[in-house]
């Protein structure tokens, strides 16, 4: 039997594999389909103070191996999650984590704030690189001086341990982590998607109603695992990857990058079963390679 | 709701750009409801990513059947699909129409638009098992639109055919066939599938006959489980416009709930 668990330190996961914020609701979507327990954690679909209306559709487009969105964070706020959700999510058996939305600085202490008043999250993820929420994609994590700032308030106002998720639209990402490790993260995720740009050709019109939108699939997995990579090296705080994973071989590369735990997103659309099968392809390659504890090849990459 | 990766095709049937795949999955069709839709993979690669969202357009003991017509690539893989060949599904998704006790007696129009009869086969069977007369609409803009003129023809169902230009049934809209029948009968409620501005046009003339309606909208999906929020539509509900989610708020939704684009 292999020790599938990974050890962030601040918590303890029961194998590595997260379904990714965004692409997994509030975590009950999926209940129909398989026993969530089976889950090293989940994070939440991302949340507001108040409940927020999104950007007009269309709010996907296709791309080769890939989909881009520009969902804006609709969702039902902190409110109504704490009352009507959290309270079911706290029966299973797995990692739940929040991700934490803020217009600006002070919303997401607050929002923080508001989450760590309730039992039942094991982290939170503060979500500063959504490229739907701000005109022409900006977002705090393309910033290490305003990524600092918002990890340092966030840490001021919540005890709970804190995963910064990065933005991969930035030249310097691992100065961003290093922001993000300085002001106290206890972990950092990433990629959040790839601003991109999907164009109708006849009407020579923007696929999306939000005009730019984030990529992800596996047409960014090389990209996310180049920067799970230069990360891993950088920080010493735990790396949690994500960008275009879909299979249990797509996860051990991010593993071998670095990657202490990785997170699924876009795959949960297409193979709903994705997580539960990654979790098990996961446990037969370790077996089937002669490992006790599947977190050894973490940043086990020979260069 | 769960996920069949082997529901095998047992039978294709295709009318130029229009296609039927009949399949087993034997568990999904002991749920599934008139109106409901399924999510397919179309390629067992990446290209396209995502299933294609299609209703379900009959349920027969332990089989269902889709009916599309090729309009992008990820239709055109499915309609290559052949005899034999297994299908990764997951449904029946969705919320679909209202079947209420008062049908019963009751004439019911059910109007579809080109590919938008698809779930209204289905339905039609379903009315008729709760004691109501479905009445069918049928149009297209030329007879090869009509691509379930046969099979409809074979039912015992009243069914009434337009074709804008005239080249099978009424010469015109099906919205103007509707209309031409309402001041003659009183149905108990419609039931609408089809294209944006034949939906919007039949909203408007249910309101004016204060007659109930309900219509399946379409829209590209992520995930079809109401968990990516990618599918929203403008409703009106409870005094409020939201944004709502076609694949799990849906894709059923009551006609005046609904805004149309010219709204």
């Amino acid at each position: 039997m292999v020790d599938l668990s990974s050890d962030l330190g601040f918590l303890r996961l029961k194998n590595p594999v997260i379904a990714a914020s965004g692409t997994f609701g509030y975590g009950l979507e999926f209940q129909p389909l398989y026993d969530l327990n089976l889950l090293g954690g989940l994070v939440i679909k991302g949340l507001y103070l108040k409940p927020r209306e999104g950007n007009p559709p269309p709010r996907l487009a296709e791309a080769p191996c890939g989909l881009i969105n520009s969902i804006g964070l609709q969702g039902i706020g902190v409110e109504a999650f704490c009352q009507d959700v959290l309270p079911k999510l706290s029966l299973l058996q797995t990692a739940i984590i929040a991700n934490v939305c803020g217009e600006e600085e002070e919303e997401y202490a607050r929002v923080a704030e508001y989450l760590s008043r309730h039992q039942g999250l094991s982290a939170l993820e503060l979500n500063i690189s959504c490229p739907n929420v701000r005109a022409g994609g900006k977002c705090p994590a393309q910033d290490p001086e305003a990524t600092y700032r918002t990890v340092k308030r966030v840490k001021q106002v919540s005890p709970l341990p804190l995963i910064t998720k990065l933005s991969p639209n930035v030249t310097d990402i691992t100065s961003v982590a290093l922001a993000a490790e300085e002001a106290g993260s206890e972990a950092v995720s990433l990629v959040n998607t790839f601003l991109a740009l999907a164009i109708d050709l006849e009407s020579r019109k923007p696929k999306l109603g939000n005009v730019l939108g984030g990529l992800s699939g596996p047409a960014i997995k090389p990209l996310a695992l180049r920067m799970v990579f230069e990360v891993a090296r950088q920080v010493k705080i735990p790396v949690i990857g994500l960008g275009g994973i879909f299979s249990s071989h797509d996860a051990l590369e991010f593993m071998v990058a670095g990657a202490s735990a990785v997170e699924v997103g876009t795959a949960n659309f297409v193979n709903p079963l994705a997580c539960p099968e990654i979790i098990k392809g996961l446990e037969d390659w370790a077996e089937s390679h002669g490992l006790n504890r599947l977190s050894e090849i973490v940043g086990s990459l020979k260069v | 709701m769960l996920q069949d990766k082997k529901a095998r095709i047992t039978e294709t049937q295709s009318w130029g750009s229009y296609f039927l795949l009949r399949m087993s999955a034997p568990q999904i069709a002991r749920e599934a409801q008139p109106g409901q839709f399924l999510m397919i993979r179309v390629s067992s690669g990446f290209n396209p990513l995502l299933r294609r969202p299609l209703s379900i357009h009959n349920c027969a003991g332990s089989e269902l059947e889709v009916f599309f017509q090729v309009t992008g690539e990820g239709t055109r893989l499915l309609s290559q699909k052949m005899a034999g060949e297994e299908l990764d599904i997951l449904g029946p998704c969705g919320h679909g129409f209202s079947l209420k006790p008062e049908f019963k007696g009751r004439e019911i129009f059910c109007v579809g638009g080109g590919r938008g009869l698809a779930p209204l086969y289905f339905l039609a069977r379903e009315l008729q098992t709760i004691g109501a007369t479905p009445v069918i609409f049928y149009g297209g803009q030329t007879l090869s639109d009509l691509a379930l003129k046969n099979r409809l023809v074979a039912t015992d169902w009243e069914i009434n055919f337009s074709t804008d230009d005239g080249s099978y049934g009424f010469r015109g809209f099906i919205t103007q066939l509707v209309e031409q029948q309402l001041k003659k009968r009183k149905p108990a409620f419609l039931f609408g599938c089809g294209p944006e501005a034949m939906m919007a046009c039949l909203a408007e003339i249910c309101q004016l006959s204060n007659l109930p309606a309900e219509f399946s909208l379409e829209s590209i999906m992520g995930c079809g489980l109401g968990a990516c929020w990618g599918c929203v539509r403008k409703i009106k509900k409870g005094g409020a416009i939201k944004y709502l989610r076609i694949c799990q708020d849906g894709p059923v939704f009551p006609a005046e709930e609904i805004l149309w684009s010219g709204d």
